[in-house]
C-alpha cells in the first residue's frame, strides 16, 4: 500500500478536534513556515513538489501561486474552492468533514505564502453541515492562536471564513465562484483579467481546490523534493480518488499516483472489483466531464500498455483513445449499463447547470439533452447521432468558461466509443426502451 | 379591534439577526452584498423553507441592496425554494452515479409512499419531493438530502422507511438543525 | 500605440483598444458582428460569441497563436498581433454555429415583429446563417409582458445580451429588472411584475438588438422600412438629455422617436422618455435633415437611402431647418444631392 499523506489519521477518534489533530502532528507546517521560512520559500517548495491542481484542470499549483500580482497596499486573497460538484467526485466533502483542521492548516500556510490577510473557503451550499464542522474547527484554531492577529508571535495575521454557495455546479469555475462570493449570480467572468490580477473584489486572488490546499501541509512539512519523489514523472504525490458506480467497495482512496487502473478497480486494497460478479463495461475516470472509455481502453492504452492512475497515462492517446485524470471522480459502469441513458443523464446535468450567459452553452446543452432524450426513449434517428457530435463540436471551445467543454466531451466520447449502442436504440427502439435495457454486445473500439 | 390592513412584514428573529451580524463581519464593510447567499439560507430556514418575494425584499433591506439584486440571485441558485414547500423537502440526487445505483427506483418509491410527485408536496403537507443534481456523495448512492442532512445508501425500502420515520419525529428548529439529526453514516466514524 | 494586422490589413490603435474596435477603425466588411457588446455600456460583451476571431499571433513579443477563438469585443490588442476574421474558415464555421444556436429557440416571427428591418439578429442570420434548421424540438416560449405603459417585453425573442440590464444599471438610479433564472430558462424580468419607471428607461428599447423590448407607442404602426428617419433636436428640459434624436416619419406623422445610432447600431447620446414618447409633433423639434443608415441591413438593402428625403416632408420643414440643410448638407444625401 502506498503512502498516505493526507488521510493517514482520518479514522483516528476525535481527529476533527484541534487537540487530537495537534497531537498527531497537526499545524507543524504552520510553525515551520511562519517561524523558519519566508513566504517565497514556501512557494518555492510547492513549485518543487510538482503539485498539480486537484480540482480537475491539473494546473501546476506553484506556477499559479507565482502568477499572483502583488501590488503595494492592495489586499490579496486565497480562496479555497470547496464547491465540489463534479458528478462522481466526493473527496473534498470527506476530507473537510473528517479532517477539518488539515484544510485550515493548509489555508494558513498557503495564505502566508501568498501574503493574504483574509481568506475564504467557498463551500457548496448543500454541505452546510460541513460548513458548521469547519466553523467549529476554525474557532478552535483561533482559540489556539493559529488564526487571528500575530499568529505564533510571527507578526503574520490571518482571518479565515467559510462562505456557502446555494446550489450551482458552475460556481466550481473559479471566476463564477468569485462572483458568487461577492453575492452575485454565478456567471463566469470573461478572462483576462485572470483572478491572479483581478479576482475577489477586483483584487489579486488565488483559487485552489480543497485537496490542493491540504497537500501544501505535507509539502511544507517534508519538503517539495520529498513530495515529488512520490508518484510517476510529472504526476507527483498522492491523489484522492472518489470511486463510485458499480464497484464492490466504492469510497475515497488516497493513492500514490501511478497505481495501475486495473489494480485500482480489481484489487481488494482498493475497489474490490465490479459488484454482483458482473463484468466492467466502461469507466469515466475523472469526473463526469472527462471522456468515457470502454473497459478495453481504460485498462490498457491503445498501444497496449497498462493504463496508470496518472495525469499522463490516462490522457495517453488524446481524446481519440484516452481520457483525463480530472478531479479523480472514478465512475465504473458494469455490463448492464445503458450508455445512451447515462449520456443523456450527464447531458441533462450540464443543461441544468449551464449559467445561460453565453449562447453556445445556453442553447447547445439543452439541444443535446433533448436529442439524447429522444434517442434514449426510442424516438431518435441515425441522423440524430451525427447531429449530437456536430452540436457538441459547436459548443466546445467557443464558450466563456470550460462548462462548454465539460458538456461536449462526454457526449462526443460516448458516441465515439459506443456509437453501436446509439444505433441499437434507433434500430431496436422497442427493445432498447424496455426497463433496465442495455446493449450487451461487444464494444467497437475507436 | 382594528382591522388588519396589510399582511405583516416578515422580520428576522433575534437569533437570526445575531447570526447575520456575525456573517457581516466576514466581508469588507463596502462589500456586505457578499453575505447575500448565506443570509438567504438563514431566511429560508426562518420562514418556512422557502423565500417569498416579501422575504427576499427583507433580505434586500437588510443588506441595503436593490430588491432585483436579490431576485436575480435567488432564482439562479437551486437551493432556494421560490414556492411554498412541505414540512420536509426531500432532495433526491438524480445524477449519473446515483442513477447507476438506483435513484430512479428510489424516486418512484418515494412518490409511491409519500403520495407526492416530484416537484410537488404530499397531500398532508409533510413531504415535498425535489430532484436535484449531484450532491457529492456518489460513493454512498443513492442519496437524499433533507435540509442539512444527507441520507445515504437508500437502496432498500427499510433504509427509506428509517429516513421517513426519523423525519416525522423531527422538531424543526432553524439555524442549526443538523445537531438534532446528526451526520450521515459515511462521515460518522470518528 | 499598438500595430495589428487584421485580415491582412494593418491598423494602428491606442493601447487597450479591443480587437473589435480596431477592426471598426478599418471598417467595412471585415468588421466582426456584435450582438451583445455595446461600446457605451461598461461591462457589456463576451456573451453572444458572434464576434469570435482567430488570433494567429498573440504579439511581437509572444507570437504564439491563441489556442481558442477569442471574443474580439473584449480582447485587447497587443503590438504585433495578427487576427483573422473573414479570411479564416474556422471563424466562419463557428459563426454559422452561433447563428444556429441563437435561432433554435427564436420564434422567427419577423413578419410580425416591430424590430424586423433593423434587427441585429436578422442581419446576423442573413449574413452568416443558413436558411434551414436542424432543430426539431419544441421552442422555448414566454408570455409577453408590459413593463410599464410604454415598453413591452417579448422574452421569447430575447438573446440574453444583458444590454438592457447594463443600461438600467448605468442610466437609472434604481434598476428594477434583471436576468432571472438560469441556463436556457433565464429571462429578463422584474420578478414581481414591477414596472420600469424612470425618465431614461426608454433607452432599453434602443439598445435591444432584437425585438424583445419594443416601443408600445410604435407597436404595429408601420414596418420600419416604410418610415423615414430625420435627425432633429430640441431644447430638452432634462439636463441629462441632449434632446438630439431621430424622428421616424410616415408622411407628416412622427411615428416614433429614437436616439441617434451609429453604423453599428450604438446609441451615441441617451435620450429621455419625454423626448422619446411625448414629443411626436414636428413642431416639437428643430429638424436637421435625413438620418443616414450605413449598416448593411435589411432596412438599407432595398436602396433605402434614395428616398430618404421625401419632398413632402421637405416642404413641411421649418425654414430654419431648410436653411441649415442648404448650408450644411448631410453626407450622401442620395435623392437630393446625389
Amino acid at each position: 500500500m502506498g503512502r498516505k499523506l493526507l488521510t493517514e489519521h482520518i479514522n483516528v477518534e476525535g481527529i476533527n478536534t484541534f487537540e487530537v489533530y495537534r497531537k498527531h502532528g497537526g499545524y507543524r507546517s504552520v510553525e515551520k513556515a511562519l517561524k523558519t521560512m519566508t513566504p517565497d520559500e514556501v512557494v518555492e517548495e510547492v513549485k518543487k513538489s510538482g503539485l498539480r491542481g486537484r480540482g480537475g484542470a491539473g494546473f501546476p499549483t506553484g506556477m499559479k501561486w507565482s502568477f499572483l500580482a502583488k501590488p503595494e497596499g492592495v489586499p490579496r486573497y486565497l480562496v479555497c474552492n470547496a464547491d465540489e460538484s463534479e458528478p462522481g467526485t466526493f473527496k473534498d466533502r470527506q476530507l473537510m468533514s473528517k479532517l477539518p483542521h488539515l484544510l485550515i492548516e493548509g489555508m494558513i500556510t498557503g495564505s502566508y505564502a501568498l501574503g493574504a490577510r483574509t481568506s475564504y473557503i467557498y463551500i457548496r451550499g448543500e454541505l452546510l453541515y460541513v460548513l458548521r464542522i469547519l466553523e467549529k474547527a476554525i474557532a478552535e484554531a483561533y482559540a489556539a492562536g493559529f488564526l487571528g492577529k500575530n499568529i505564533l508571535g510571527s507578526g503574520y495575521s490571518l482571518d479565515l471564513h467559510v462562505h456557502p454557495g446555494a446550489g450551482a455546479y458552475i460556481c466550481g469555475e473559479e471566476t463564477a465562484l468569485l462572483e458568487s462570493l461577492e453575492g452575485k449570480r454565478g456567471n463566469p467572468r470573461n478572462k483576462p483579467p485572470f483572478p491572479a490580477v483581478q479576482g475577489l473584489y477586483a483584487r489579486p486572488t488565488v483559487v485552489n481546490n480543497v485537496e490542493t490546499i491540504a497537500a501544501v501541509v505535507p509539502i511544507v512539512n517534508e519538503g517539495g523534493d520529498e513530495y515529488a519523489k512520490l508518484g510517476v514523472g510529472k504526476s507527483t504525490g498522492t491523489k484522492l480518488i472518489s470511486a463510485c458506480g458499480h464497484l464492490n467497495k466504492p469510497g475515497i482512496y488516497e493513492i500514490e499516483l501511478g497505481v495501475p487502473v486495473e489494480e485500482f478497480i480489481y484489487s481488494d486494497e482498493y475497489c474490490g472489483g465490479i459488484w454482483k460478479g458482473r463484468d466492467l463495461k466502461a469507466v469515466v475516470a475523472g469526473g463526469s466531464s472527462v471522456p468515457i472509455l470502454p473497459k478495453e481502453l481504460i485498462l490498457k492504452t491503445a498501444a497496449g500498455e497498462n493504463r496508470l492512475m496518472t495525469y499522463e497515462s490516462l490522457s495517453d492517446g488524446g481524446f481519440v483513445t484516452g481520457t483525463m485524470l480530472g478531479s479523480g471522480g472514478f465512475i465504473a459502469m458494469d455490463e448492464t449499463t445503458c450508455i445512451v441513458k447515462n449520456t443523456w443523464n450527464f447531458s441533462r446535468f450540464y443543461h441544468h447547470e449551464s449559467c445561460g450567459q453565453c449562447s453556445p452553452c445556453r442553447e447547445g446543452t439543452g439541444w443535446m439533452e433533448k436529442v439524447l432524450h429522444r434517442l434514449e426513449h426510442g424516438h431518435g434517428s441515425m441522423h440524430d447521432i451525427d447531429l449530437l457530435v456536430s452540436v457538441a463540436k459547436q459548443i466546445e471551445g467557443n464558450t466563456i468558461c470550460p462548462l462548454g467543454e465539460a458538456a461536449a466531451w462526454p457526449v462526443a466520447a460516448a458516441v465515439r466509443h459506443f456509437r453501436h449502442e446509439f444505433e441499437w436504440h434507433v434500430t431496436n427502439p422497442k427493445e432498447a426502451t424496455a426497463p433496465g435495457a442495455a446493449y450487451r454486445g461487444a464494444p467497437v473500439l475507436a | 379591534m382594528e382591522p388588519t390592513t396589510a399582511p405583516t412584514k416578515p422580520q428576522f428573529s433575534p437569533a437570526a439577526q445575531a447570526e447575520i451580524k456575525r456573517l457581516l463581519t466576514h466581508y469588507p464593510e463596502d462589500r456586505s452584498k457578499s453575505a447575500l447567499l448565506p443570509i438567504l439560507h438563514i431566511a429560508q430556514a426562518e420562514f418556512g423553507g422557502w423565500v417569498s418575494p416579501e422575504v427576499q425584499d427583507l433580505v434586500a433591506e437588510t443588506l441595503k441592496i436593490k430588491p432585483i439584486e436579490v431576485y436575480e440571485v435567488a432564482t439562479f441558485y437551486t437551493q432556494y425554494n421560490l414556492k411554498p414547500v412541505g414540512k420536509h423537502v426531500l432532495e433526491i440526487c438524480r445524477t449519473g452515479p446515483c442513477m447507476l445505483r438506483g435513484s430512479d427506483e428510489l424516486t418512484a418509491h418515494l412518490e409511491r409512499i409519500t403520495g407526492a410527485k416530484v416537484g410537488g408536496t404530499s397531500p398532508d403537507g409533510t413531504f415535498t419531493l425535489k430532484e436535484v443534481e449531484c450532491l457529492a456523495a456518489c460513493g454512498f448512492a443513492p442519496i437524499v438530502q433533507v435540509r442539512e442532512k444527507y441520507y445515504e445508501q437508500l437502496d432498500t425500502p427499510e433504509a427509506v422507511d428509517a429516513m421517513l420515520s426519523e423525519l416525522k419525529s423531527l422538531v424543526h428548529r432553524p439555524i442549526l438543525p443538523w445537531e438534532e439529526t446528526g451526520l450521515p453514516n459515511s462521515l460518522k466514524n470518528y | 500605440m499598438a500595430k495589428i494586422t487584421f485580415d491582412g490589413i494593418e491598423v494602428e490603435v491606442p493601447d487597450g483598444t479591443t480587437i473589435l474596435n480596431a477592426a471598426r477603425q478599418i471598417g467595412g466588411s471585415v468588421v466582426p458582428p456584435a450582438m451583445c457588446y455595446y461600446t457605451p455600456l461598461k461591462g457589456s460583451g463576451g456573451k453572444c460569441r458572434a464576434c469570435l476571431v482567430k488570433v494567429s499571433a498573440g504579439s511581437t513579443k509572444d507570437p504564439r497563436p491563441m489556442p481558442k477563438l477569442v471574443a474580439s469585443c473584449i480582447t485587447t490588442v497587443q503590438d504585433g498581433m495578427v487576427v483573422e476574421n473573414t479570411i479564416n474558415q474556422q471563424v466562419l464555421d463557428v459563426r454559422k454555429g452561433i447563428v444556429e444556436m441563437l435561432l433554435i429557440n427564436h420564434p422567427l416571427d419577423c413578419p410580425v415583429c416591430d424590430q424586423a428591418g433593423e434587427c441585429s439578429l436578422q442581419d446576423f442570420a442573413f449574413e452568416h446563417g443558413v436558411s434551414t434548421t436542424r432543430y426539431e424540438e419544441e421552442r422555448r416560449t414566454f408570455e409577453k409582458i408590459d413593463i410599464g405603459p410604454l415598453i413591452q417585453l417579448h422574452m421569447t425573442r430575447c438573446i440574453l445580451c444583458y444590454r438592457c440590464v447594463y443600461t438600467a444599471d448605468q442610466l437609472t438610479p434604481e434598476r428594477v429588472h434583471g436576468v432571472l433564472g438560469r441556463g436556457d430558462a433565464s429571462e429578463i424580468g422584474t420578478y414581481i411584475e414591477n414596472i420600469i419607471d424612470n425618465e431614461f428607461s426608454g433607452n432599453v428599447i434602443d439598445v435591444c438588438p432584437v425585438g424583445a423590448l419594443t416601443d408600445k407607442t410604435f407597436r404595429f404602426k408601420q414596418r420600419v422600412w416604410f418610415t423615414k428617419p430625420v435627425n432633429a433636436h430640441r431644447n430638452c428640459e432634462n439636463e441629462k438629455c441632449g434632446g438630439r434624436v431621430t424622428l421616424w416619419y410616415k408622411g407628416k406623422d412622427v411615428l416614433r422617436v429614437t436616439a441617434r445610432k451609429d453604423e453599428y447600431g450604438e446609441v451615441k447620446e441617451w435620450i429621455c422618455n419625454t423626448c422619446r414618447f411625448d414629443k411626436k409633433e414636428t413642431s416639437d423639434w428643430v429638424l436637421e435633415g435625413p438620418a443616414h443608415i450605413n449598416r448593411a441591413s435589411v432596412i438599407s438593402a432595398n436602396h433605402y437611402e434614395l428616398p430618404v428625403v421625401n419632398p413632402q416632408v421637405l416642404a413641411d420643414l421649418p425654414e430654419s431647418t431648410t436653411r441649415e440643410l442648404e448650408r450644411n448638407p448631410p453626407l450622401r444625401l442620395g435623392g437630393i444631392n446625389g
